[in-house]
């Protein structure tokens, strides 16, 4: 395993971040979006499209999304990464970035995604594709697998669809804080259990939304973040692994390799669980936050379900998770994963209004992708703690 | 259609010159289902794959197995009507191995996990042969 000391620990920060068109943008072109989002995060720092030198980005419906940015930036990028490890890519972009930063490669990256899949084509635009032996059953992809999952979840832990409701109802909760979250209409546990079957366990309230939306952070080294025009937020730790691509290939249905990414990344911050003052996990689906918090550490395995009934997550709870109210409650645009670096940086420099936890000096962003195949953790910290 | 079990001849190839996706689909094709084995493990791999996922060990050995094998999960899927709920399975094969598949006919409700089923090969006149499966009382 790789050491401690591999990963360029609080050398680079994030030194602008903005979100773009969530909800319903209608009018604009995916790449339109990304490339507002990335405009907005370079005002956010003070710096402009010529002084990015490495582009990081992967659009739903252009697998040359790479080369369609510089293009229209109009820029010449040394470094350009369209990795697509499903909505985890922007955490493994951070990653990336850090590394080329770190070692000279480049001197500012901006990490972009934008889609308009809500009002372009009204439903989820999956990048899922199925193989020889998948396609013939038509599985309700990706949600039957994260169905899957959970069944296997409640099977061995005896976890409940009252544990995947507390999940719903604080991402909901924490929604009605924040006036950029498309899922602010408050939701009621009656209308939870009242709301259309999905795939068994899941209904259709613990499915993440379909909505437009796009993001950017813009990534400098730390001491060139330092003098632009926000407090630089830095990046302490990063890792990602990659376990499958089909759900009948995951190792153990309700252990993700967050388990691995995350103690990886908290190895590379030096901190650990009890540490981390916010979090912001890919809630895909609700069985996807508890299944995160077990394997990043926040409670034990199988524990998750009375975790979140504890309303330990929700506003006013132990462990602040999701504060913009996530993919259940705020934006999914088909890959959610640049969000929850926004919102982490967001809270870091406490921007972040009636949602805001109170002196956050440290938090974790988890990124997922795929059918829980792809997992990407971040320790992100303030100045104070590098 | 049934499983040929009487074949012991597994380790010759059917489609030689292929790789080893379409020689698994040309062996269900011909009512046969036949997975290579691990010779580390013993067990056999799902799906077909050139070398051992892993450890890329060598897989050179085509062998016919049971089809038994045991629910390890299952989701009932509601299409929107009139489409009937069906259930989506994945199942652990005896011999090693775990299929995404379906149980058609069996009542969505009535199934468990752990529970005892059989595979069956379905080949359509249009489309990729697979394997579905049925209860199995006999386990």
């Amino acid at each position: 395993m790789t050491a401690a000391g591999a990963f360029p620990r609080g050398r680079t920060a994030f030194a602008g971040a903005a979100t773009f068109g969530i909800g319903e943008c209608p009018g604009y072109t995916a790449l339109e979006m990304a490339a507002q989002a990335g405009y907005l995060a370079l005002d956010d720092a003070g710096l402009t499209v010529a002084d990015v030198d490495a582009l990081f980005v992967c659009l739903p419906d252009d697998f040359l999304s790479g080369l369609a940015l510089a293009e229209y930036y109009g820029i010449r990028p040394a470094f350009t990464d369209n990795n697509r490890t499903g909505g985890s890519s922007f955490l493994c972009h951070a990653i990336s970035a850090a590394l080329a930063l770190d070692a000279g490669l480049c001197d500012v990256a901006l990490v972009t995604y934008g889609s308009n899949q809500r009002t372009a084509s009204g439903g989820l635009i999956s990048a899922l594709r199925s193989s020889a032996v998948e396609a013939p059953h038509r599985p309700m992809m990706p949600v039957a697998g994260y169905a899957l999952a959970a069944m296997r979840h409640m099977h061995l832990y005896g976890t409940s669809r009252g544990d995947l409701a507390a999940v719903a109802l604080a991402a909901n909760a924490w929604a009605q804080l924040n006036p950029e979250a498309f899922g602010r209409a408050p939701l009621t546990e009656a209308a939870y259990f009242a709301a259309r079957m999905v795939s068994t366990p899941l209904g259709v309230k613990d499915c993440c939304l379909v909505t437009d939306g796009a993001a950017a952070v813009v990534m400098t080294r730390l001491d060139r973040a330092r003098d632009l025009a926000k407090p630089p937020i830095a990046l302490l730790g990063g890792a990602a692994e990659v376990t499958h691509k089909e759900i009948a290939a995951m190792p153990d249905l309700t252990v993700t390799a967050a388990a691995r990414s995350g103690a990886r990344a908290y190895a590379h911050a030096g901190v650990v669980p009890g540490d981390i003052d916010v979090v912001q996990l890919y809630d895909a689906f609700t069985i996807n936050t508890i299944l995160f918090l077990e394997d990043l550490g926040f409670c034990a395995k199988g524990e998750g379900g009375a975790f979140v009934s504890s309303g330990a997550i929700a506003p006013g709870g132990s462990l602040p998770v999701n504060t913009n109210g996530g993919g259940l409650s705020c934006v999914h645009p088909g890959m959610y994963g640049l969000f929850t670096m926004v919102e982490a940086i967001r809270q870091l420099r406490g921007e972040a209004g009636a949602r805001q936890v109170p002196g956050a000096e440290l938090a974790l962003c988890h990124g997922n992708g795929g059918v829980l195949s792809s997992q990407a953790t971040l320790v992100l910290g303030t100045s104070a703690t590098v | 259609m049934p499983i040929s079990s009487e074949d012991g001849t597994g380790s010759e190839p059917v489609a030689p010159d292929t790789g080893p996706e379409a020689q698994f689909l040309a062996h269900l094709r011909a009512g046969r289902l036949m997975l290579q084995r691990d010779p580390e493990t013993g067990r056999t791999v799902f799906p077909p794959r050139l070398r051992a996922p892993g450890t890329g060990a060598p897989l050179t050995h085509w062998a016919p197995v049971s089809g038994r094998g045991t629910i390890h999960a299952f989701t009932v899927e509601h299409r929107r009507p009139p489409a009937a709920p069906e259930a989506l399975v994945l199942v652990d094969l005896d011999e090693g191995g775990r299929v995404l598949s379906r149980i058609p006919g069996a009542d969505p409700d009535g199934l468990t996990i752990g529970a005892a089923v059989r595979a069956r090969i379905v080949v359509p006149d249009e489309g990729t042969p697979h394997i579905v499966f049925d209860p199995d009382p006999s386990a």
